[in-house]
């Protein structure tokens, strides 16, 4: 990869990392709040079903984690399994894929 | 890159990185598993008196703690990489490591 894609990577990683860094804070406050007395499904779907917002905010998180961890697990497996070139790039564009697709099935699993 | 043994920025970049591999592990399964099992109420039920077990308790919990040391290592890389050096800079990864107790304290309560 030459080192203009190197430092494209390089900046989606930051940027990401900087959604993510807002997305984390909510959720964790989030899940910190909702434990209190017991999770539900009734309690989960009320606060989501037709919830543009948080519609819009799980959306962006699962987008942004689904670029953030690819690349980050990029630079892991070439410094300790010595895995570098295009199989590499290609299983981790898979993982992306998979992120988001995955992800995106829950997001409107909470909201629809 | 990790960097020299002992010093705390290496600690911290060991923690960044296995907490990102490992929450990389787990999302594909919550993801699955949010999907899968909210489409019916009585099936993400289920799957809420299966995560009472107390191992199950216990590894969300590692996994929320995780999380905020990833968040807290992560903004610490941004503040190194992307403001100019200070010397409080120096306490940033204590700070992001009393962050993830103080996150796992919380979530703990509430279990």
């Amino acid at each position: 990869m030459n080192a203009r894609a190197q430092t494209l990577l390089w900046a989606v990683q930051r940027a990401s990392a900087a959604v993510l860094g807002v997305c984390v804070a909510v959720h964790l406050a989030t899940m910190v709040y909702a434990i209190r007395g017991g999770l539900s499904a009734a309690e989960i779907l009320s606060r989501t079903q037709g919830s543009a917002g948080w519609f819009a905010f799980y959306s962006t998180f699962v987008l942004a984690v689904s670029v953030h961890a690819p690349i980050g697990l990029r630079s892991v497996l070439a410094e300790w399994l010595g895995w570098h070139g295009r199989g590499r790039d290609a299983a981790l564009l898979a993982l992306a894929m998979l992120l988001a697709v995955l992800g995106m099935r829950a997001v409107f699993g909470v909201f629809l | 890159m990790i960097g020299p043994a002992g010093h705390t920025g290496t600690w911290a970049a060991w923690v960044h990185r296995v907490s990102g591999i490992l929450l990389t592990l787990f999302l594909p399964v919550h993801f699955y598993a949010l999907g899968s099992t909210l489409e019916s109420a009585a099936a993400f039920d289920a799957l809420l008196v299966w995560t009472r077990h107390p191992l199950i308790k216990f590894s969300e919990w590692g996994i929320v703690v995780m999380l905020a040391a990833h968040l807290g290592g992560g903004l610490r890389v941004l503040a190194l990489e992307f403001l100019p050096w200070r010397d409080w800079q120096k306490g940033l990864a204590a700070a992001a490591a009393a962050f993830a107790l103080v996150v796992g304290l919380a979530f703990a309560l509430g279990l």
